[in-house]
């Protein structure tokens, strides 16, 4: 099939960016997104020009690297599925695909397509762990975690940190990520201790740096791994017991 | 040099806790004074940078992607062997040792493989501490599966993301020494060379990947954990940036590179579609628990494979391995699926692929109990094919997925350069000539959180007052050895882009040391290598500067790092004259075509010298004995 790119390129991160068209022939449906940008890059090479640089590793919908705005939609048209793992199928003959990097003034842009997420790991390190030294742990089934506790700690675990969840979000905030971290170690047995010190300080670093949340719920919708908005609402009733009660530790009952 | 492999006196089963009796100590209040150097963060880096921070030392952290969790364990599937016998099914320590060990072809240490086993069941204990969400039984307990080349259920999982929950349990005690100041991450920096003083190594050369800085870093230790070097072939399982520029630095700078030839085909990939294929998808080896592997009797039957009726299919790792059927181990699994592909009887275009059904188990187990299973790989699969695995087979290949080879260590994790550690797939430990499923993760942590931690230790605490700065001339040289280097790739000015010499090299490869390997094959592929490569440097376009971010002249340094890389694969698969697991040699097999070892002529570690550019790599043999362990032709029949 033949497309025509309309691409973001920006060399720095201060540069002037603008949109560049390009003309992809001869794309097969089966290729993915990726694929595509590279047969256009290989193009563009054999021109002399800068292939458009854009954040890629896996290639599997698992790693979080990749991630673009396709027409308008992060990770593009496909529900629950990562920019690698999008299929020109997904696409017709003669359509026009505007690509932009990542919305958000979280996210500034670093060239091209690629943009600096740094950020989101700022809310792991307040918080996103639960505080066990190499060497202490105990023998994993003295620990009993009923199935269905796991599998819900699970469903928040599969965030992939690409940040689709603040750059589709209209005020750029990043609860979405958050939550799936607060609420898979907050469900868990093991993460009891830290629990409400846990959200307090996760979502103070977050407020710093991200937007507020609105409710919006786009954040869900373009999210690769379907995480739900649900979470959030966890999140918030956490972080309310932790103020209310002012329960930083359990030791305040 | 003579390789001492620093095996712990004392029986197999008291080696590591003798080592660990005997290791020496830094005092706790001395532990700050140490500045230790991790390149990677994937499951062994992260392990080794986040447990020598809690232990108290000072680490730097190098990942050239733009945070630790992208590292590449991220993507493994399956899940964890851990020696637990939570079945009751009569699992041991020993058992999985022992397994190993033969899974392996009998090519790796045997003081090496007892500690992993050892270690697995603590591994399980620390991951689950951290959160890390592995499968449960309703009563609350953790589940089990089992996994090729093993007769008991002894693998942890969580859903199809295994390597993803492990390595963010991993990342995020990483994030915690972080936020506590014992580890400081340097983001987007990729390490272009290990800097030598006096021998031992003391720092790192790197590249800021925003700015184009070339810096030195010194410390008193280095790790080094950078993963494997399967995208040799250009189209692997690996994620697009896995490279071997770190090892195979270390490898010029004195190094020794311990059976490069030693390469995993894994069965069950997704087959190439097109010639735009970036890389290629693994399936993962735990679909073989429930979906039957076939291929039509005829040679060119090219029916819908619900037109051909039960008596014409060839199940045919089912009927050559009956008590392991179709979980033979990869190295047998990916040979078969050639063999019937090469008598013309392959599936799907071009007739490189075979069947992996699910209907039986769909119809014993129903469609929830496999969804549950499998869910997100039967996504995937659709994703990436347009077919619904649920009503019709996943058509797989094999494709180039682990590296058993690597930088060779000592029972310590150390290299020949002393202070230079070397954990996970990037040193050639534990899985001699072929690894078995669920291994990688298991050493990959078992490396970072439970051995490097001490055995750096060990060595930190006779360098108590050797500290050195990064100005010494070491690492001025170093530092514009490099620049030169990436100079001559910006100006080179050529015709071809990097990805086109990227993918001829890789081609070579896979036709000629890929999974059947002649003589004849790799002398040629010697001469062609050395050909291109002659031609990638004069020839190569790299568009840009140095000073911005410049995607294509990072891909070239790594690719000119892969030329050399696969020269020495192929002068090692050459001078083993047997076959070995992954290392299939068509001149030795027996006559139903296994493979044939040659344990009076082979017994041993290969590992290469470098010499210089225009001289021949040097072998040493580091012999292997086998105590415990009965050398003996595997059968999986």
């Amino acid at each position: 099939m033949d497309l025509t790119l309309e691409v973001w390129r920006q060399p720095s991160r201060t540069a002037e960016g603008k949109f560049v068209t390009y003309e992809a022939k001869d794309i097969s449906p089966d290729a993915s997104f990726l694929e595509m940008l590279d047969v256009v890059n290989e193009r563009l090479t054999e021109r002399g020009e800068q292939p458009i640089h854009f954040e890629h590793d896996c290639r599997e919908g698992i790693c979080g690297s990749c991630g673009m705005m396709i027409n308008g939609i992060a990770h593009g048209p496909a529900a629950g599925t990562a920019t690698c793992q999008l299929h020109m199928r997904h696409f017709k003959h003669g359509d026009q695909i505007r690509v932009e990097p990542w919305r958000a003034r979280a996210f500034p842009i670093i060239k091209d397509l690629i943009v600096d997420r740094s950020p989101l790991d700022l809310i792991i390190q307040a918080g996103g762990f639960i505080s066990v030294n190499t060497g202490s742990a105990i023998e994993a089934n003295a620990l009993l975690v009923p199935k269905a506790v796991q599998d819900r700690s699970m469903d928040a675990a599969a965030c992939i940190q690409c940040g689709a969840c603040v750059a589709q979000c209209p005020n750029g905030a990043a609860q979405l990520f958050t939550s799936a971290k607060v609420s898979h170690l907050g469900l868990l047995p093991q993460g009891q201790p830290e629990r409400y010190e846990r959200v307090v300080r996760m979502v103070e670093i977050m407020e710093e740096h991200f937007g507020s949340c609105t409710m919006y719920g786009e954040c869900e919708a373009v999210c690769p791994k379907e995480i739900s908005i649900d979470f959030i609402a966890r999140m918030n009733r956490d972080y309310l017991a932790a103020k209310f009660k002012n329960r930083k530790s359990e030791a305040n009952g | 040099m003579a390789l001492d492999s620093r095996i712990p006196p004392g029986p197999l089963d008291r080696k590591w806790a003798n080592a660990k009796d005997h290791y020496k100590l830094v005092n706790p209040a001395n532990k700050r004074k140490y500045d230790v150097i991790v390149v990677g963060a994937g499951l062994a880096g992260a392990a080794a940078a986040a447990s020598m921070a809690e232990l108290g030392y000072n680490v730097q952290c190098f990942v050239y992607h733009d945070s630790p969790r992208r590292a590449h364990s991220i993507a493994a599937q399956g899940g964890i062997n851990a020696a637990k016998n939570y079945q009751n099914d009569g699992d041991s320590i020993y058992r999985l040792f022992y397994d190993t060990v033969k899974g392996g072809d009998y090519r790796s240490r045997e003081a090496n493989v007892y500690r992993l086993a050892e270690l697995s069941v603590d591994i399980i204990d620390q991951a689950v501490a951290q959160g890390v969400p592995f499968a449960r039984e309703y009563g609350g307990v953790l589940e089990n599966r089992s996994f090729g080349g093993v007769q008991v259920s002894r693998t942890f999982y969580a859903r199809g993301q295994t390597g993803q929950q492990l390595l963010l349990g991993a990342f995020q005690a990483l994030e915690r020494q972080i936020s506590l100041g014992r580890v400081k991450m340097f983001p987007r920096h990729e390490m272009l060379d290990v800097v030598l003083v006096e021998g031992q190594a003391k720092g790192i050369i790197t590249r800021d990947l925003v700015t184009g800085t070339i810096s030195s870093y010194a410390a008193d230790a280095v790790v080094l954990a950078t993963g494997g070097y399967a995208n040799v072939f250009y189209l692997s399982t690996n994620a697009k940036a896995s490279n071997a520029t770190a090892i195979w630095r270390a490898y010029r700078r004195g190094a020794y590179f311990a059976n490069p030839c030693y390469t995993q085909i894994h069965p069950t990939c997704i087959p190439q579609s097109g010639d735009y294929q970036s890389k290629l998808t693994l399936m993962s080896e735990s679909l073989r628990n429930d979906g039957r592997i076939w291929v039509p009797k005829k040679a060119g039957d090219t029916r819908r494979p619900d037109q051909i009726p039960e008596s014409e299919r060839d199940y045919y790792l089912e009927r050559k391995y009956p008590s392991f059927g179709n979980l033979a181990p990869r190295d047998i699994a990916s040979r078969c699926a050639k063999e019937v592909c090469d008598e013309g009887r392959g599936v799907g275009p071009g007739g490189r692929g075979v069947y992996l059904d699910f209907a039986d188990a769909i119809k014993r187990l129903g469609r929830k109990v496999i969804d549950e299973r499998y869910g997100n790989l039967f996504e995937m699969y659709a994703d990436i094919t347009a077919e619904d695995p649920y009503t019709a087979p996943m058509r797989i290949y094999p494709a180039p997925h682990y590296t058993m080879g690597g930088l060779w260590v000592d029972y310590n994790l150390m290299s020949t350069i002393p202070g230079l550690y070397i954990g996970g797939e990037a040193n050639f430990s534990d899985h001699g000539a072929n690894r078995l499923g669920a291994s990688a993760l298991m050493q990959g942590l078992a490396d970072g959180y439970f051995v490097l931690p001490m055995t750096v230790g060990d060595y930190l605490a006779g360098q108590l007052g050797k500290k050195v700065a990064a100005d010494r001339p070491e690492f001025k040289q170093a530092q514009a050895e490099i620049e030169q280097r990436i100079g001559r790739l910006v100006s080179a000015k050529g015709t071809r882009s990097v990805d086109s010499f990227h993918k001829e090299l890789g081609n070579i490869m896979w036709e000629k040391c890929g999974m059947a390997r002649s003589a004849d094959g790799l002398k040629t592929a010697i001469g062609e290598i050395r050909t291109l490569r002659d031609q990638y440097w004069r020839d190569v376009r790299v568009l840009g500067t140095n000073e911005e971010p410049n995607q294509a002249l990072e891909r070239a340094g790594r690719v000119a790092d892969f030329f050399e890389l696969a020269e020495l694969m192929c002068i090692d698969a050459l001078d083993r004259e047997e076959s070995a697991g992954g290392h299939f040699r068509v001149e030795h097999q027996t006559a139903e075509g296994e493979a044939q070892r040659d344990d009076e002529k082979f017994l041993y570690v290969g590992a290469w010298q470098f010499t210089g550019d225009d001289s021949k790599p040097v072998l040493h043999k580091e012999p292997l004995v086998y105590e415990e362990a009965k050398l003996a032709t595997r059968s999986y029949k």
